[in-house]
C-alpha cells in the first residue's frame, strides 16, 4: 500500500484487433503462411481420426457466396467449415436475386443482416471480396475474384510442395501455360516468392502478361525451361475467359504441339501439379496426369486441410495485418 | 459560342493587396485591381474604393480564372448525375469562368435542334459561361460527319467525339479537310479500340500483378501519331484531348516542331498519379484513359512545363453513387474534377516544385481558351473581369459534402490538399465566393 502504480500500456484494455480478411497472398506476410501451413498440418492429422469432425468452429457462420461455377473450391469450404463444426450456407449466382439485377452491394448488406462471421466469395470481377468487406462485418476469404488472386489454391499448393518435397525454400517451380488469365498462377507466384521458391514462367509470349517480373519471376516461352524445375505446376487454358477472335495462339492444337506438358518433355521424378479443372490433352498430356509423380489429387486434399486452417486462423488467433490502401504518394 | 444566365448586373468591386498574377500580361505584384460593371478598370496601388465592396486579398494570389475546356455536364440525358446549373456552379467553385461541355450526351449533340436547346438551357441556368462542342459524326457512330456549318452557326464552340475514337482513318481525312469552313477546332480522343478492348488499367507491372486487361500506352499513342500525320498532311489545326502516354507526348513535340497546329490537354489526375494508385482498387481511380507509369507521368509534367501541352482540362466525369459503388471492373470510367482542379495540381505539382505557379496558371486559363479560339481571360484594364482569388496556403480536406456537384466520384475523396478558391468573377459577376 501506499505503492503508486503506474499503468503501463500494456494494462489497458486491448483494442479489438482489426478484422482480417484472406483477399490476396500480398497481404500476408511469410510468419502467417507458416502459422497457416502448421495449422493445416495439425488438421491433416485429425482427420485421421475416427471421428473427423472438429468442435473448433461450433456456433460461427460461414456464408459460401458463389457468382462463377466451382466443383473442388466450394465444395472444399463447405466440407472445411463443416470438419469444424461451423454452421454453413451456401448461396449460388444462378437462382439468387443476382438474377433479377440486384448488385453487389445489397447482396452484401442482405448477407450482412445475418451477422455471418466468414463469407467466402467467389466472383468473376476484381475487386468484389473488398466491395463486400466493406458492407458487412464478416471476414471476407476470397475464393477467386476474376483474374486477380485465389489465395487458398496457393496456399494449398505450397502446403502441397511442402508435404511431397519436405521444404519450400529454393524448391523451383516452373508455372507453364496461361498465365494471363490465371489468378492460380498471380497468387502462387507471390506465395512461392513470399517463402523463397523460385518461380519460371513458362508460355507463349501472347499469354504472359507484359511487367509481370516485376513480381520477381523469371519468363521463358520455351517448354523445355520446365526440365530445370523441381515441380512443373501446369495451368489450364482458359478459354472461356478469351474473347472471340483474340488469337492468343493461332489453335489449341499449335499450342498443345508447344506447350503441352507430355511425358516426354518432363524428368522423372518430376512433380506435376495442375490446378484444375483439367483439359486433359491440352495443356496435359492423360499420360501426365495420371502418373504416380502427378500430386492432383494431393492438392485437393490438401485444399480441405488448408482451408479449415484459414477459417480457424480468421477465427481464432492472432492478427494479420489487413492490408490497407496506402495513401497517396504525393509528388 | 458562350452562353450564361442572363439579367444579373455586373459587379462593381476592388481586391485589394493580392499578389496580382497574371503570365500572359507579365504581371506579378502585390497590388489592387478595380472592376467596374464588371470591366477591370484599374490596377495598381492603393487604388481609390469608389464606393465599391472590397474584397481584402492579402496573402492571396489574384489571378486570370480559368478555363476548363473538357468538362461532361451530363445534360440531355443524365441530369442524375449533373446539370447545366450544378455543374457550372462547382466550376465557379472551382475557380473556372467559362468551360466547354462535351457532347457524348443521350441524345448526342449532334443536331441544330440539340444544341439549340441546350443553349436555351444555359441561358436559364448556367453560373458561368458555357460552350457546347457538337459530335463529329452523328450519334458519335463514327460513319457519317454532322452538318458542322450549321452547328457552327447555331453555336457550336467545337466538334468531338470525345468518349469514343475517330476509328476510319479516311473519315478522320475528311472530317479535317471539312471542319475548317466551320471555323471551329477538331478535339480528338486518341484510342485504337482493339488494342484497348476490355482493357481496365494501364498495361503493365499493377496490372500483370493484379490481373486486370491491360490498356496498353501505345493504345493512344498509335492514333495520336496517327492524326498528327493527317493534320500534318492536310495542314490542319487540331486538339488532342486527355493525353497520358509518353508517346503520344514526344509524337506532339515533333509535330509541333514541323510546323503542325496541334494542341493539347492533360488531366489534373494524369498529372497527379500513376497506375500504383490502382492497387487501393478503388473504383474513383478508373478513367479512360488509365493512370498511366511514372515515366509516362514524368512526359506529362515535362510536357505541360515546355508548352508542348497547352491545357490542363479537368475531364470532369460525374457518375451516380451506385454506377461506382461496384467492383473496379464493373464500375464505368471517369472521375469528376471541376471542384479539385486547382488544388490537386496546386498539391501535387507546385509545392513539390515540380511545376511553377505560373505555368499552372497559364495552363488552366489562357491556354485553353487559345486551343478553341476563346478570348483569353486577363487581367488588363478594359478586359472583362474574369478573375480569382486564390488562397495558396488553404489546408482543406476533400469531403463529398462540399460538392456543387451532383456527383462525388473524385479520386481526392477524404484526402488533404492545398490551395483553394476564395472568389471567382465570371463574365464580370462574382460566380463563387468562400
Amino acid at each position: 500500500m501506499g505503492e503508486i502504480h503506474v499503468m503501463r500500456e500494456g494494462f489497458l484494455p486491448p483494442k479489438p484487433p482489426p478484422r482480417r480478411h484472406l483477399i490476396s497472398i500480398g497481404d500476408l506476410e511469410r510468419d502467417d503462411v507458416e502459422r497457416l501451413l502448421a495449422t493445416a498440418g495439425s488438421f491433416s492429422r485429425s482427420l485421421e481420426r475416427e471421428v473427423k469432425k472438429l468442435p473448433t468452429l461450433r456456433g460461427f457462420t460461414v456464408v459460401n457466396v458463389f457468382y462463377e461455377s466451382s466443383t473442388r473450391t466450394s465444395s472444399s469450404f463447405e466440407l472445411a467449415a463443416k470438419r469444424l463444426s461451423a454452421d454453413t450456407m451456401s448461396i449460388k449466382a444462378a437462382g439468387s436475386s443476382v438474377d433479377k439485377g440486384e448488385s453487389l452491394k445489397d447482396t452484401a448488406l442482405t448477407l450482412g443482416a445475418y451477422d455471418p462471421d466468414v463469407i467466402v466469395l467467389r466472383h468473376p470481377q476484381i475487386g468484389a471480396p473488398q466491395l463486400i468487406a466493406r458492407y458487412t462485418d464478416a471476414h471476407i476469404v476470397n475464393a477467386g475474384d476474376g483474374k486477380h488472386q485465389h489465395p487458398t489454391q496457393a496456399l494449398l499448393d505450397l502446403y502441397t510442395i511442402k508435404e511431397e518435397l519436405g521444404r519450400l525454400e529454393d524448391v523451383h517451380v516452373a508455372i507453364v501455360g496461361d498465365v494471363l488469365h490465371s489468378r492460380v498462377a498471380r497468387s502462387n507466384i507471390q506465395a512461392l516468392s513470399l517463402v523463397g521458391a523460385k518461380v519460371t514462367l513458362v508460355g507463349p509470349p501472347t499469354l504472359i502478361p507484359r511487367g509481370i517480373e516485376a513480381l520477381g519471376c523469371e519468363v521463358s516461352h520455351e517448354i523445355e525451361a520446365i526440365q530445370a524445375a523441381d515441380v512443373v505446376y501446369v495451368l489450364r487454358m482458359q478459354q472461356e475467359r478469351m474473347a472471340k477472335g483474340a488469337n492468343y495462339v493461332p489453335s489449341l492444337r499449335e499450342y498443345t504441339a508447344r506447350w503441352g506438358v507430355t511425358p516426354g518433355r518432363i524428368r522423372p521424378g518430376q512433380k506435376v501439379m495442375h490446378p484444375g479443372p483439367m483439359n486433359r490433352g491440352v495443356e496435359i498430356d492423360p499420360r501426365v496426369a495420371d502418373a504416380a509423380d502427378a500430386l492432383i489429387e494431393t492438392q485437393v486434399r490438401a485444399g480441405l486441410v488448408v482451408r479449415m486452417a484459414v477459417l480457424y486462423d480468421l477465427l481464432t488467433t492472432g492478427p494479420v495485418p489487413v492490408a490497407s490502401p496506402e495513401p497517396l504518394e504525393v509528388a | 459560342m458562350l452562353y450564361v444566365k442572363s439579367g444579373r448586373s455586373r459587379d462593381d468591386l476592388v481586391v485589394r493587396g493580392a499578389r496580382v498574377l497574371d503570365p500572359v500580361e507579365q504581371i506579378d505584384a502585390v497590388c489592387d485591381v478595380r472592376v467596374d460593371r464588371g470591366v477591370v478598370a484599374q490596377i495598381g496601388a492603393n487604388l481609390e474604393t469608389n464606393g465599391h465592396r472590397v474584397i481584402e486579398g492579402e496573402g492571396l494570389v489574384l489571378a486570370p480564372a480559368f478555363v476548363d475546356p473538357h468538362v461532361h455536364l451530363r445534360v440531355p440525358g443524365g441530369e442524375d448525375e449533373e446539370t447545366i446549373a450544378s455543374g457550372t456552379a462547382a466550376a465557379a467553385a472551382g475557380g473556372y469562368c467559362a468551360l466547354l461541355a462535351m457532347p457524348n450526351t443521350d441524345p448526342v449533340v449532334d443536331s441544330a435542334a440539340v444544341l439549340g436547346s441546350l443553349i436555351e438551357d444555359a441561358k436559364r441556368e448556367a453560373a458561368i459561361p458555357v460552350g457546347f462542342l457538337a459530335a463529329i459524326t452523328r450519334g458519335q457512330e463514327g460513319s457519317e460527319l454532322t452538318e458542322m456549318v450549321e452547328l457552327a452557326q447555331q453555336g457550336a464552340a467545337g466538334f468531338s467525339d470525345d468518349g469514343r475514337p475517330l476509328v476510319a482513318p479516311a473519315l478522320m481525312r475528311r472530317a479535317l479537310q471539312y471542319h475548317g469552313i466551320s471555323g471551329r477546332r477538331l478535339a480528338l480522343h486518341c484510342e485504337e479500340p482493339t488494342l484497348s478492348r476490355g482493357g481496365q488499367m494501364h498495361e503493365g507491372a499493377v496490372s500483370a500483378e493484379l490481373g486486370f486487361t491491360g490498356y496498353p500506352s501505345v493504345a493512344e499513342s498509335v492514333m495520336v501519331e496517327r492524326d498528327l500525320s493527317l493534320a500534318a498532311y492536310e495542314e490542319q489545326p487540331l486538339h488532342l484531348l486527355h493525353l497520358s502516354a509518353r508517346e503520344s507526348v514526344d509524337a506532339l513535340r515533333a509535330a509541333q516542331s514541323k510546323g503542325v497546329a496541334a494542341t493539347a490537354e492533360v488531366t489534373p489526375h494524369h498529372l497527379c498519379l500513376t497506375d500504383e494508385a490502382v492497387r487501393t482498387l478503388d473504383s474513383n481511380l478508373k478513367m479512360n484513359p488509365p493512370l498511366r507509369s511514372a515515366d509516362d507521368r514524368a512526359a506529362l509534367i515535362e510536357g505541360l512545363r515546355d508548352g508542348t501541352i497547352g491545357s490542363i482540362a479537368t475531364d470532369h466525369a460525374p457518375h451516380a453513387r451506385h454506377e461506382k459503388e461496384v467492383p473496379f471492373e464493373a464500375a464505368p470510367f471517369g472521375v469528376t474534377g471541376l471542384e479539385t482542379a486547382f488544388a490537386a495540381v496546386h498539391t501535387y505539382l507546385v509545392e513539390p516544385g515540380l511545376v511553377p505557379l505560373e505555368t499552372v496558371l497559364e495552363r488552366m486559363s489562357a491556354g485553353p481558351a487559345r486551343a478553341y479560339g476563346l478570348d483569353e481571360p486577363r487581367i488588363a484594364v478594359g478586359a472583362p473581369a474574369n478573375l480569382v482569388l486564390l488562397d495558396t496556403a488553404a489546408s482543406w480536406r476533400v469531403e463529398e459534402s462540399g460538392f456543387r456537384s451532383r456527383s462525388a466520384n473524385s479520386w481526392l475523396l477524404g484526402q488533404r490538399v492545398t490551395g483553394r478558391v476564395r472568389l471567382t468573377v465570371a463574365a464580370g459577376r462574382t460566380a463563387y465566393e468562400s
